[in-house]
């Protein structure tokens, strides 16, 4: 073989392989994707949002669940949204030349990849031990913890985006710096910032582990905020851990509703984010 | 004119100022906020396991011990079956990153880049608990009807390596675990590479072909040597996130706190040992014992995740000159 040749063949050797990889990485989606449809699609019916969770042999459906992970969901992203936006904006419009800046962006980039069960163990410890027992509101700081690294990142991220020139427009108007911030670029990066609530919103939807000691769950309706709440994610831990069929169907039919709002969170952020005046 | 111009009256100047100087505190404020959650983090875990530290020491570190009914805790399995299952995760998944990460910047039609950089970070958008359920439900058993005996039957006859694939296939277990780690680290050091990749100057690359390099050749001589501190950055995130990864873990490792050598037997990690014993943990060394286990995670998890960082951070740098 001459070297011509040789070389050839090892690139398309490893050319192939990459093909390979990604072709990979596609078929598990679609694997993951389909047997979502396969096993929740059949447990899909007026119960599965009517009824809340039944005791084994029973039917019923995820009520309770989904009124959970809705509310906590919303304190969360209420609660962790201003506060990312403001650090954000701190990062973003104060931070050249600060010395806290890097710092607190090192710090906020390690909270972004930090174990989500280290933050329900914190918030164990400092809301459920001293409370004196689990409950929603616990269960939304813990979520809340894991909006805000999300929301500072992209916040951060659009505002830096915003063309240099509005800025030095607004100034040069008088306007004070505030109102700039408030009224120019903020407006300017609505789309942006929305993209990054949107994306923390898909993140907080799935988690669980930062629930299992904090909210706990419940298997009765419950709209207590000072009392353990049932949530999805957790219900779907116990029913599929569980040996019961019935049990275990209404655990698919969870996973399905969860897999494809976060999907859709995701694919309208991403949207949003192209259609954003200021790309990257 | 000049004389027809509005001036600002004074005290709505210094009104302004103050508002002014307001924003940028409360702004600053909300910064220190986050940077000291790390901090309360970390100084609650500390707090929570102190009785499980007074009681073992570094001991916890190095006992193999797990009996809650004689009260007796070592971190050794947990923290054994977190390193293995990462690593497992790591073999698997970097290499694929890899490939993924030159497919989408040296192969694919430009038409074709977003979607299929699109559809391979929705995998990371699917949540731990997704991963879980379908590991247990789907990909446990196929794994215990056609891999496992096959790499019995093959890998596990040879000398010395065999120990890794030894016992009967459970579908359950540590090499298991590792395969769905490493299938939901790929998303993120696929897209970190890319964009590693993607700060690769185009006149090196160019010149590469110009003197009739092939594209293995242009990956091999000119993108990895460029990237190299990126690429073991993207891979270090990864890690990261593997070793923290609790919900799917859980559901497919099998809870077992023992060391064993096979990759097929069951094990537990830290963040499974956590997600399945916590609130049935009962007692206050119990409880203390975990949350050390936790603190164990999160120093680890801090130190792997800075180090990626201080990586990427260098090539963000270089490639910003």
């Amino acid at each position: 073989m001459t070297v011509y040749a040789r070389r050839r063949a090892t690139n398309a050797v490893i050319l192939t392989l990459s093909l390979a990889a990604t072709a990979f990485g596609l078929v598990i989606l679609f694997l993951i994707l389909w047997s979502l449809l396969k096993n929740g699609v059949p447990a899909l019916s007026g119960d599965l949002f009517a009824k809340t969770t039944p005791p084994p042999g029973s039917s019923g459906g995820l009520l309770n669940a989904i009124y959970g992970s809705v509310v906590m969901t919303a304190c969360a992203t209420l609660a962790g949204t201003p506060i990312g936006i403001l650090t954000g904006t701190f990062l973003a419009e104060y931070g050249r030349g600060s010395r806290l800046a890097p710092v607190v962006r090192f710090v906020n980039d390690i909270l972004l990849s930090a174990p989500s069960i280290v933050i329900g163990l914190f918030v164990y410890q400092v809301m459920v031990v001293p409370m004196g027992n689990f409950s929603a509101w616990a269960g939304s700081a813990a979520l809340a913890i894991i909006v805000i690294p999300v929301v500072v990142r992209t916040t951060e991220d659009m505002l830096t985006l915003v063309p240099a020139g509005l800025r030095e427009a607004a100034i040069a108007l008088g306007a004070p710096q505030w109102k700039v911030v408030v009224k120019v670029i903020y407006r300017a990066a609505l789309q942006g910032m929305l993209t990054g609530v949107m994306l923390a919103i898909a993140r907080i939807a799935g988690e669980t582990a930062p629930l299992l000691f904090t909210a706990l769950s419940n298997q009765f309706w419950s709209s207590n905020m000072n009392a353990p709440m049932g949530n999805l994610p957790v219900v779907i831990f116990q029913f599929a851990m569980s040996p019961y069929a019935d049990w275990q169907l209404l655990a698919w039919g969870g996973a399905l509703l969860i897999t494809f709002t976060i999907l859709i969170l995701n694919i309208i952020a991403r949207l949003l984010a192209s259609w954003s005046s200021f790309s990257r | 004119m000049i004389e027809t111009i509005t001036r600002v009256a004074p005290s709505r100047m210094r009104r302004q100022r103050i508002e002014d100087v307001l924003f940028r505190s409360i702004t600053r404020a909300f910064a220190v906020g986050v940077l000291s959650l790390l901090g309360a983090v970390m100084v609650a875990l500390a707090i929570g396991s102190g009785p499980a530290v007074r009681a073992f020491g570094f001991g916890f570190l190095t006992s193999e011990a797990w009996n809650p009914v004689k009260d007796l805790f070592g971190a050794l399995p947990a923290v054994y079956g977190t390193l293995v299952t990462s690593f497992v995760a790591m073999v698997v998944a970097v290499p694929v990153a890899l490939g993924i990460a030159v497919f989408l910047t040296e192969l694919c039609p430009p038409m074709m880049r977003r979607p299929i950089g699109i559809l391979i970070e929705l995998l990371a958008a699917i949540p731990s608990i997704i991963y879980g359920i379908w590991g247990l439900f789907v990909l446990a058993p196929v794994l215990q009807a056609t891999v496992q005996p096959f790499l019995i039957a093959t890998l596990g006859e040879v000398p010395g390596l065999g120990v890794l694939f030894a016992g009967p296939p459970l579908g359950l277990g540590i090499l298991t675990a590792g395969f769905i780690l490493a299938v939901m680290i790929l998303p993120f050091i696929a897209a970190v590479t890319r964009d590693v990749f993607m700060t690769v100057p185009a006149v090196l690359r160019e010149s590469a072909y110009a003197v009739g390099a092939t594209t293995s050749e242009v990956i091999r001589d000119i993108v990895l040597p460029y990237t190299r501190v990126g690429v073991v950055g993207a891979a270090m995130l990864g890690l990261g996130r593997a070793l923290g990864e609790t919900m799917a873990v859980t559901f497919v490792i099998g809870n077992a706190h023992r060391i064993q050598a096979s990759l097929l037997a069951p094990g537990t990690t830290i963040s499974a040992s956590l997600a399945n014993e916590f609130t049935e943990a009962v007692g206050d060394l119990y409880t203390s014992a975990l949350i050390e286990l936790g603190f164990i995670l999160f120093v680890i998890t801090f130190i792997v995740l800075a180090a990626a960082k201080l990586m990427l951070m260098r090539i963000e740098e270089h490639a910003a000159k």
